[in-house]
């Protein structure tokens, strides 16, 4: 009897080993390195984001200048995307609007995680009238029309004259406090089931602060969720920004984004003729929220394969 | 049934006036009124004053909410100024337009996303699966407004096989069948291109449904009694994916009600979106605040449709 | 004796996994005589469930197949029917139940809908010739107001009820196999006799074969008339339930049924089989219990014991009963 009791012990601990070895985010890594869906649209997304980084360092041309002899070019050996009426490099500027669309989608997921994350673990936490009151706050902000809403907003900031490369700070702003809700839910029900486990006692039992008990114990946990969240978040904010940008409401000129270079469509003789105008700007877009999307998919397999998609 | 269905109803009170509030605060917030944006040099400065205390808008903004809100409270959403007639009467006459576009997308996006979520996660892990979940990446991120201009381009302005935008042609007064077949003609690209958008998220959702519920125990069941795959899969599987999506279901009512803005901008289309957009412009409070009002209380109500539906449909949860 | 109904004959259903690849089921062979109570027996993960799948045809694949073997069902080799050939057969002259009785039914469809179902596809039966005999089948399998339950959901039901329902669903086309998977796993103590009761009635009355599939010696005692013992993927005993409880030849059969506690012999402990069922992944040609086998031989660790008939009908895999291992 004393052989066999031995052995199960040497198993356990040859088990216990290999656990181990496997921390849950190696085990995330291997996962997300064997979907090659997202491994493609990590590497063009890093692709993108270091041209547009870097890209514009290389570039003979600058932002704004303007050069009349050599406008409304069809791409060519000199200008690879042509140039728009303005006689401007569209290369140049499809970089320069990459960094501009990039960080407004990544600052605006930013706030929003902030606030979502923030506000979604003291209400999972205190329950009772913290969770009523942030709970309703959250119906009504996922009632709250975004798309009206954000282009009134975007209205007054042209009314306040506010200066084109200030604004992209407001427009990171509201882009992000409309959108902290959905994040919020899904860490506070969360943090609902964490705060029944055991580890939660133990905190109890230090006497740690409740600050100390949200944000270093319960929050870390909901890390999985919140990064899927947020990588499908970024895509998300590039698309509200571009589409604002768009219509005018958004990043405004002369600084470039991806979204208000396709505003040159409007010109009829611009869309009709001389799409290399406007057709990268929204290439760029369509590529780069398809890769943001895949990675987010990616993440959303190896970090939590419970976690249901929509 | 009812009694579950009021005392939601009445739950949405609450929510609904802090939605007024966020909304008539921001509209508070644009400086300039409609007889500014008007830049009408022949008013006079009693005029412009007339005319403000005939629209409420010299009265203090607390006053001027709690005047809108008593108002909306029996349904009166005000005048709207620029065009001359009651707020309601605008959503009406422009809703129906969003209306055919949204629901043509809807029942094509709809069916297309059943089919393919289904054969999808029947094959899954093949060559068509792959395909349709790298599409289902493609259409999910593609901008509203760059896909229209592209399909505009290349279908309307270099093929020419299709009007550029508008509803009708212009000058074209035609009646019956050629009346129909011209809006057709026109509603074509906006309806693609709607479907198009919408049916990336909804093919995964049935995907990841239809995965889900294959791998039950009651579908091994389905199989073990002998049935046909396609009555296994198409009865007994489908049926129950489609529970979930039933919760969808009501999400669609803004969509179908309230008009695509961009798209409708983008094609011309005289929705209700496109008359928002150009409302703002002319800084129109009442139309803007009576529109925006009326998409939350079509969320609202469409989250209350997809929970009554759920109930519906789900005999485990079947409201009593 | 009785005809044979079912024969398996050398059975290989394979699993590809990311591991590698795990025969679920290894050179499985033995037969189903009509009338017949037969228990397959072995821990979980033996192959037991994968052999009852083959014989349906219901293997997940990818990632399972049936790689070699014949299964012959009254002479025909199931394997070489088409799809649509199985599938008439399946739910008409094999039926099936299942360990979970909860998630068994479909929850959207009412009883009475999932009853008629096999009624109307195999037998084309009118709507309401299928509505009287499922209400006779709900009545049979012991559940009072069989008008109500037709009408019912399955949520509305309890386990043991849901498991009834499933057994009047195998019942309905009069099959002349009922595979039980472990039909009694999730059921309270008492239900579970009560299950069983039903089932041996079922065996007495209408003479249907059963392919019983537990871990329960309880369950084989109490149903079984002929016995087939699995061990990782592998048939290592087959016996007559008599012979079998009487003399276990293989060290695992003997260690099963010493780990089974007896009323009224008060042990210090129960025994327990040392060790852990081997990782199923690439198993090598040996005997797979050798590493658990008090009587563990060189030659355990290097061949296979073939499955060889001893005594009449007793058939033992082990080279404790074979020449070559005694030699040793």
């Amino acid at each position: 009897m004393e052989q066999p009791s031995l052995n199960r012990t040497e198993q356990l601990q040859e088990q216990l080993k290999i656990v181990k070895a496997e921390s849950p985010w190696r085990i995330a890594i291997r996962r997300f390195a064997k979907n090659r869906l997202a491994l493609i649209g990590l590497i063009i997304l890093f692709l993108m984001a270091i041209i547009c980084a870097f890209g514009p360092f290389f570039s003979p041309y600058e932002l704004n200048q303007t050069d009349i002899k050599n406008k409304n070019l069809a791409p060519n050996a000199q200008y690879w995307l042509g140039t728009d009426k303005l006689g401007r490099d569209v290369l140049l500027r499809v970089m320069l609007a990459g960094r501009i669309s990039l960080t407004v989608g990544l600052v605006a997921t930013a706030i929003s995680v902030v606030i979502g994350a923030t506000l979604g673990a003291v209400a999972g936490f205190y329950r009772r009238f913290a969770d009523t009151i942030i709970m309703r706050i959250a119906d009504i902000f996922l009632a709250l029309p975004t798309l009206p809403i954000l282009i009134t907003l975007g209205a007054i900031l042209s009314d306040l004259k506010i200066e084109p490369s200030k604004r992209i700070y407001f427009l990171m702003l509201i882009i992000g406090i409309l959108g902290w809700v959905g994040l919020a839910r899904l860490v506070r029900s969360q943090i609902l089931t964490l705060r029944e486990q055991e580890f939660m006692q133990a905190t109890e039992a230090l006497g740690l602060r409740d600050s100390r008990k949200i944000f270093r114990h319960l929050l870390p946990n909901t890390v999985p969720i919140i990064i899927v969240s947020a990588t499908l978040g970024v895509a998300g904010a590039i698309l509200t920004e571009s589409a604002l940008s768009f219509l005018g409401l958004g990043v405004v000129p002369p600084t470039p984004s991806w979204g208000n270079m396709i505003n040159a469509a409007n010109n009829l003789i611009d869309f009709r003729k001389r799409p290399w105008i406007w057709i990268p700007p929204g290439m760029c877009i369509l590529v780069t929220v398809t890769a943001i999307n895949l990675i987010g998919d990616g993440l959303r397999d190896a970090l939590d394969p419970k976690m249901k998609s929509r | 049934m009812s009694q579950y269905i009021i005392r939601r109803l009445l739950q949405m009170i609450p929510t609904l006036i802090g939605i007024s509030i966020i909304v008539f605060a921001i509209s508070q917030l644009v400086p300039g009124d409609y007889i500014t944006a008007t830049q009408n040099p022949n008013l006079t400065a009693e005029r412009i004053a007339q005319l403000r205390a005939l629209y409420g808008l010299d009265l203090p903004p607390v006053q001027q909410y709690f005047v809108w809100a008593k108002n909306m409270l029996v349904g009166d959403l005000g005048q709207s100024l620029q065009h001359q007639m009651p707020v309601t009467e605008v959503i009406n006459t422009y809703v129906w337009n969003s209306f055919i576009i949204a629901f043509f997308s809807f029942i094509f996006s709809w069916i297309i996303a059943a089919f393919v979520g289904v054969f999808s996660a029947q094959f899954q892990y093949s060559f068509f699966d792959k395909v349709v979940t790298l599409l289902v990446f493609l259409l999910m991120s593609l901008p509203s407004f760059f896909i229209g201009l592209l399909a505009i381009k290349y279908f309307a302005l270099d093929m020419k096989l299709l009007p550029t935008g508008g509803m009708t042609t212009a000058g074209l007064n035609a009646t019956g069948w050629a009346y129909i077949k011209d809006v057709g003609l026109h509603m074509f690209m906006p309806v693609v291109v709607m479907t198009t958008l919408s049916v990336g998220g909804l093919t995964r959702y049935f995907r990841t449904g239809m995965l889900e519920v294959i791998r039950q125990d009651y579908i091994r069941t389905a199989r073990a009694k002998g049935l046909k795959e396609r009555t296994v899969i198409f009865k007994h599987a489908f049926r129950n994916a489609l529970l979930p999506a039933i919760t969808l279901l009501g999400f669609e009512l803004p969509g179908l009600f309230g008009g695509a803005m961009i798209l409708e901008r983008v094609f011309n289309w005289p929705g209700i979106g496109q008359i928002y957009l150009a409302s703002l412009n002319l800084r129109d409070y009442p139309l803007m605040l009576g529109f925006t009002m009326f998409l939350a209380v079509l969320t609202l109500l469409g989250n209350l449709i997809s929970d009554v539906l759920y109930g519906v449909a789900d005999p485990r949860i079947r409201l009593k | 004796m009785a005809k044979e109904l079912v024969a398996f004959r050398n059975l290989e259903t394979h699993f590809k996994t990311s591991a590698g690849t795990v025969k679920a089921v290894n050179d499985v062979s033995f037969s189903i005589r009509e009338g017949e109570t037969l228990c397959v027996v072995g821990e979980s993960g033996c192959g037991k469930s994968v052999t009852a799948m083959s014989l349906m045809q219901l293997i997940e694949s990818p990632p399972g197949k049936i790689v070699g073997g014949e299964i012959f069902f009254e002479g025909k080799d199931l394997l070489k029917l088409s799809k649509k050939e199985m599938s008439r057969l399946r739910g008409k002259e094999i039926a099936m139940i299942f360990q979970e009785p909860m998630s068994s039914l479909n929850p959207v469809f009412t009883i009475g809908k999932q009853i008629t179902e096999p009624l109307l596809y195999h037998l084309n039966m009118t709507q309401k010739e299928a509505k009287a005999r499922a209400i006779e089948l709900i009545t049979m399998v012991g559940i009072p107001r069989p008008d109500k339950i037709f009408h019912s959901y399955p949520h509305e039901l309890s386990g043991g009820m849901r498991q009834r329902i499933m057994i009047a669903i195998a019942l309905s086309c009069d099959p002349k196999l009922l595979i039980a998977d472990e039909p009694t796993t999730a059921l309270d103590v008492t239900i579970q006799a009560q299950i069983l009761d039903l089932m041996r009635d079922i065996k007495t009355k209408r003479n249907t074969a059963i392919m019983m599939i537990t871990h329960d010696l309880g369950v084989v005692a109490e149903m079984a008339d002929f016995v087939v013992v699995m061990y990782a993927g592998k048939v290592i005993e087959e016996a007559s339930v008599l012979e079998l409880f009487r003399e276990p030849r293989h060290p695992y059969t003997q260690g099963l049924l010493k780990a089974k506690p007896v009323i009224n012999q008060r042990k210090e402990r129960l025994y327990s089989i040392p060790g852990q069922v081997p990782n199923p992944v690439d198993l090598g040609e040996n005997c797979h219990f050798h590493d658990r086998c008090e009587f563990c031989m060189e030659i355990c660790k290097t061949k296979a014991p073939p499955l060889r008939a001893h005594i009449d009908g007793h058939k033992t895999a082990c080279w404790l009963y074979e020449e070559e291992g005694k030699a040793q």
